[in-house]
């Protein structure tokens, strides 16, 4: 069957398989959320241990998520991969620092000889937390805003936004308000979903003061996180975008993005489910003392970031449009692989399915009880 | 196109530290996380709670060493997007299915049981967690295979072709890309490579011990399953190092020529089996390569060509031609390559300007040099030779560790099993010969990697795609900065984990009952 399906299907299942491990890393950082709030909730050593390792067992789910995003990209749309990487040079490299500095963070944290000392380390998972997820939010509002880049016969990309002199290589994206909005946005919800997490996978029972500061945060960072995500959806809704005519031809189009969601009406009711279950998760945690509040957020998040992908790239749209050269912008048929490359890659992803079965099968087994005082204290712990 | 050469360096001196950062981990996790899996197995078997302590001792090193491959790997993936766009942009059609192959099948295996090793004893039954340890070994080496397959494809591109429509390389055989012989014989080898270090790394710790007469028991069994697992991976290590130096032979002949400090070609070429090169060496001079050597005769037509009395080609002759041999030389191929070049470009501008006469003609021209394309931008034939000393000197260690590897777990599986390790005698030469054996191993493990790489130069794709013209229009400052973060960050980071390891070796074992 995958053998007949023709260019343009294969080129929107890839841009769908992206954006599905996009949607699932935003679901994960709730791992980066709940780093941000180690101060914040946890007031002791116990507390602190009981955190970082409840987080600790699942660091690897987003990095390793990010990291197929990357591959994912690499693969299925290597021009959009050569320029975005190569173009917006320091979003990205700093955005992969933060990633470096967590990756040894759990592991080296409570180690005797660790050389930097414990504060360090919960210092470098902070920054991963903070302004790892708000770069790649400022980078995802660059698939709406645009970027700097004009590129050659040969797809060789050049990137010009100087200040000062200085050309800033992507650092730029981070002085929109939308880039820096969904980026805060991000931010925030990875906050209630960490700390929707942590309810759900500590046994709480003897630590009230714990469970208090976390059901606390959930609702400060949902009221934080509430107007920017309204800032985001309503200039989502009336910002013009950058629009693909039958020739090719880019031009800017006014209400693009709306007009986007209403011809493709099953994106709109993801986007209103996806935010109905976030809010269910955060007031039924906040109000009802639920601990099954992750879910529904979680789930949520998903589909909201399944929309914030898909919305720029279908219904004839450039999904990394070019502000400097509207016909450099890359669309989902321009900057793909070949024909070939995309059908033995979706053979691949059959196997994607049984991947996210043995995840979910492990992540329940190991999750079946909660994580206690004693567990922290006697058994392996970060 | 205007070429930054600084930009280049930089991005390689990058490339460079990032991979051997990273390689300096990497082997260590392939073997340690099978011979945890090993430990593991017998403790399952026997039931002997001496077995858990063990392996839960050296899964706390595996660990330590795990999260700072990760964290040096990340980089790695996305710098061929920061620092090399263009070459992503031209092989990513081919080089990218690998990389995502990796991360669905080989990241998530490891991501996902490697919660279980650590934090499931308690949480899940005996059985499953020895699966799950099973599962992080053959996850990290299923990541080595598809990051191999892809390093191999570098250095024989293979099942591709050049669409000129796109300026770039499209996959047409994808099997032709798995089962390109230079990528299965770089994964045995460079696999079986980091067995034969981690056994090494169990050796020198259990070494320590014994020298220092603590945790006797743990180190002797330690030394036992070490031995076992180092002297038959360093056995397949040579038997398939062999194997990759014919395969260097049949694809990268310049890299060989390297690699031997060959210069003139020989027929019944012998091997040089250790010897010092004339600094003042130039290609195409008359002086001798070397100061002094010792040569093995006629083993250099063996390995090459598998026949004794074969030519082996020396640099000189791939550089300046061979007629008698039917070598072509540099020059035409440069020649050849630039009007390659130029009618790729002609045929472009004609496609944009809508011009389909010009863009048929061009297009023609272009196939009758396609081939030469990567040459075309080479501005001197000597930019084809990669730099010779490192590649010699680098080769030259990697085969005579790898020489010595063997002998050496011999001696102490032959100790070990006379239950003879604890002898006094012992401690003045084969243990603290088995204490500096891990640091022996990765200097064979960097070395085996400069060979791969360096001897690879002037080419990011062998004969295809020179290097330069595979960076990202940048300005060299950027790439400066972030060398010196990366450098700063990785050394910063392998110090903490250096002195945690000594740490928790020097706290040994946790005596659980």
């Amino acid at each position: 069957m995958i053998s007949n399906f023709d260019y343009a299907t294969l080129q929107q299942l890839w841009w769908i398989i992206c954006s599905i491990i996009g949607a699932l890393f935003l679901f994960l950082t709730l791992v980066q959320g709940g780093q941000t709030l180690l101060w914040q909730v946890a007031k002791t050593d116990l507390e602190k241990s009981l955190v970082i390792t409840s987080l600790g067992r699942k660091w690897k789910m987003p990095f390793t998520t990010l990291v197929l995003f990357g591959g994912a990209l690499f693969a299925a749309f290597p021009k959009f991969y050569a320029t975005s990487f190569g173009g917006a040079y320091w979003v990205w490299m700093l955005i992969l620092f933060s990633f470096i500095i967590q990756a040894v963070s759990y592991e080296y944290r409570k180690k005797p000889g660790n050389l930097l000392g414990p504060k360090v380390y919960e210092l470098f998972l902070f920054i991963n937390g903070s302004v790892g997820v708000l770069l790649i939010g400022a980078a995802v509002g660059t698939f709406y805003t645009g970027s700097n880049f004009t590129l050659d016969l040969f797809n060789r990309v050049t990137w010009d936004y100087t200040l000062m002199g200085i050309n800033l290589r992507g650092l730029e994206a981070a002085f929109s308000l939308f880039n820096l909005s969904l980026g805060i946005f991000l931010v925030f919800n990875a906050r209630i979903l960490g700390a929707l997490y942590l309810l759900n996978s500590i046994d709480l029972s003897s630590i009230p003061d714990l469970e208090s500061r976390l059901r606390k945060n959930v609702l400060t960072s949902f009221l934080i996180a509430l107007p920017f995500l309204l800032y985001v959806l309503i200039s989502i809704l009336l910002m013009k975008g950058f629009s693909v005519d039958n020739t090719g031809i880019i031009s800017l189009v006014s209400f693009k993005y709306l007009s986007n969601l209403l011809s493709m009406p099953h994106l709109l009711v993801l986007l209103v489910l996806g935010i109905l279950l976030v809010v269910y998760g955060v007031i039924s945690t906040s109000y009802k003392q639920s601990n099954k509040g992750i879910w529904f957020s979680g789930l949520g998040t998903f589909f909201v970031g399944l929309v914030v992908l898909c919305l720029p790239a279908f219904n004839n749209t450039a999904f990394y449009p070019s502000k400097l050269d509207l016909q450099s912008s890359l669309t989902i048929y321009n900057a793909s692989s070949s024909m070939y490359t995309l059908t033995t890659m979706t053979y691949v992803a059959i196997g994607i399915p049984f991947v996210l079965a043995y995840v979910v099968y492990v992540w329940k087994l190991m999750d079946s009880k909660k994580l206690t005082k004693e567990e922290v204290i006697n058994d392996e712990s970060y | 196109m205007d070429i930054d050469m600084s930009m280049v360096n930089w991005a390689r001196a990058q490339f460079a530290l990032t991979a051997m950062y990273h390689w300096i981990f990497v082997p260590l996790t392939l073997g340690l996380s099978f011979l945890c899996a090993f430990f593991e197995s017998i403790y399952v078997r026997t039931g002997n709670k001496e077995w858990r302590n063990l392996t839960k001792f050296w899964m706390t090193l595996f660990g330590i060493n795990f999260a700072i491959g990760v964290a040096t790997g990340i980089i790695l993936e996305f710098q061929f997007g920061t620092n090399w766009s263009n070459y992503s942009w031209i092989v990513g059609d081919i080089f990218g299915a690998p990389l995502a192959i990796e991360g669905i099948f080989a990241f998530f295996l490891e991501a996902t049981f490697f919660a279980v090793m650590f934090f499931g004893w308690n949480r899940v039954s005996k059985k499953f967690h020895l699966f799950s340890t099973w599962m992080v070994a053959v996850g990290s080496n299923l990541s080595a295979v598809w990051i191999l397959v892809a390093n191999g494809w570098m250095q024989n591109p293979v099942g591709m072709v050049f669409n000129p429509e796109t300026a770039r390389f499209e996959m047409h055989n994808f099997a032709q890309v798995i089962f390109n012989p230079v990528a299965v014989s770089k994964f045995v080898h460079t696999s079986s490579s980091g067995f034969l270090f981690a056994s090494l790394f169990v050796l020198t710790i259990s070494c320590w011990y014994l020298i220092k007469g603590k945790h006797i028991q743990m180190a002797k069994r330690s030394i036992i399953v070490a031995s076992v697992f180092g002297l038959l991976s360093s056995s397949y290590v040579a038997f398939t190092g062999d194997e990759s130096a014919y395969q260097v032979a049949q694809r990268q002949p310049m890299k060989l020529a390297a690699i031997e400090g060959l210069y003139k070609g020989e027929t019944k070429a012998p091997i040089v089996a250790a010897g010092i090169l004339n600094p003042k060496k130039h290609p195409g001079d008359d002086q001798d390569p070397f100061l002094v050597k010792i040569e093995i005769p006629y083993a250099l037509s063996l390995l090459a060509n598998r026949s004794l009395n074969s030519f082996v080609p020396g640099i000189d002759d791939l550089v300046y031609g061979n007629e008698e041999q039917g070598i072509e030389g540099v020059a035409p191929k440069i020649t050849k390559g630039k009007k390659a070049v130029n009618n790729l470009a002609v045929f472009k501008q004609a496609q944009k300007e809508n011009n389909s006469q010009k863009a048929e003609l061009s297009l023609a021209k272009f196939k009758e040099n396609q081939e030469y394309m990567g040459y075309g931008y080479l501005e001197t034939v000597e930019e084809a030779i990669p730099p010779v000393a490192i590649s010699y000197y680098a080769f030259h260690i990697m085969v005579a560790l790898g020489t010595f590897f063997p002998l050496l777990f011999a001696v102490f599986l032959f100790y070990a099993m006379k239950d003879a390790l604890t002898k006094e005698s012992l401690k003045r030469w084969l243990l603290p010969m088995g204490l500096i054996s891990a640091l022996l191993g990765l200097i064979a493990q960097e070395s085996g990697w400069i060979v791969a790489e360096v001897g690879r130069q002037p080419w990011a794709i062998y004969g295809l795609l020179p290097v330069k013209i595979s960076t990202t229009n940048l300005a060299a400052v950027n790439v400066q900065i972030t060398f010196f973060m990366f450098l700063g960050i990785f050394t910063l980071l392998l110090a903490a984990e250096i002195k945690i390891m000594l740490k928790q070796i020097s706290i040994g074992p946790k005596e659980e009952l």
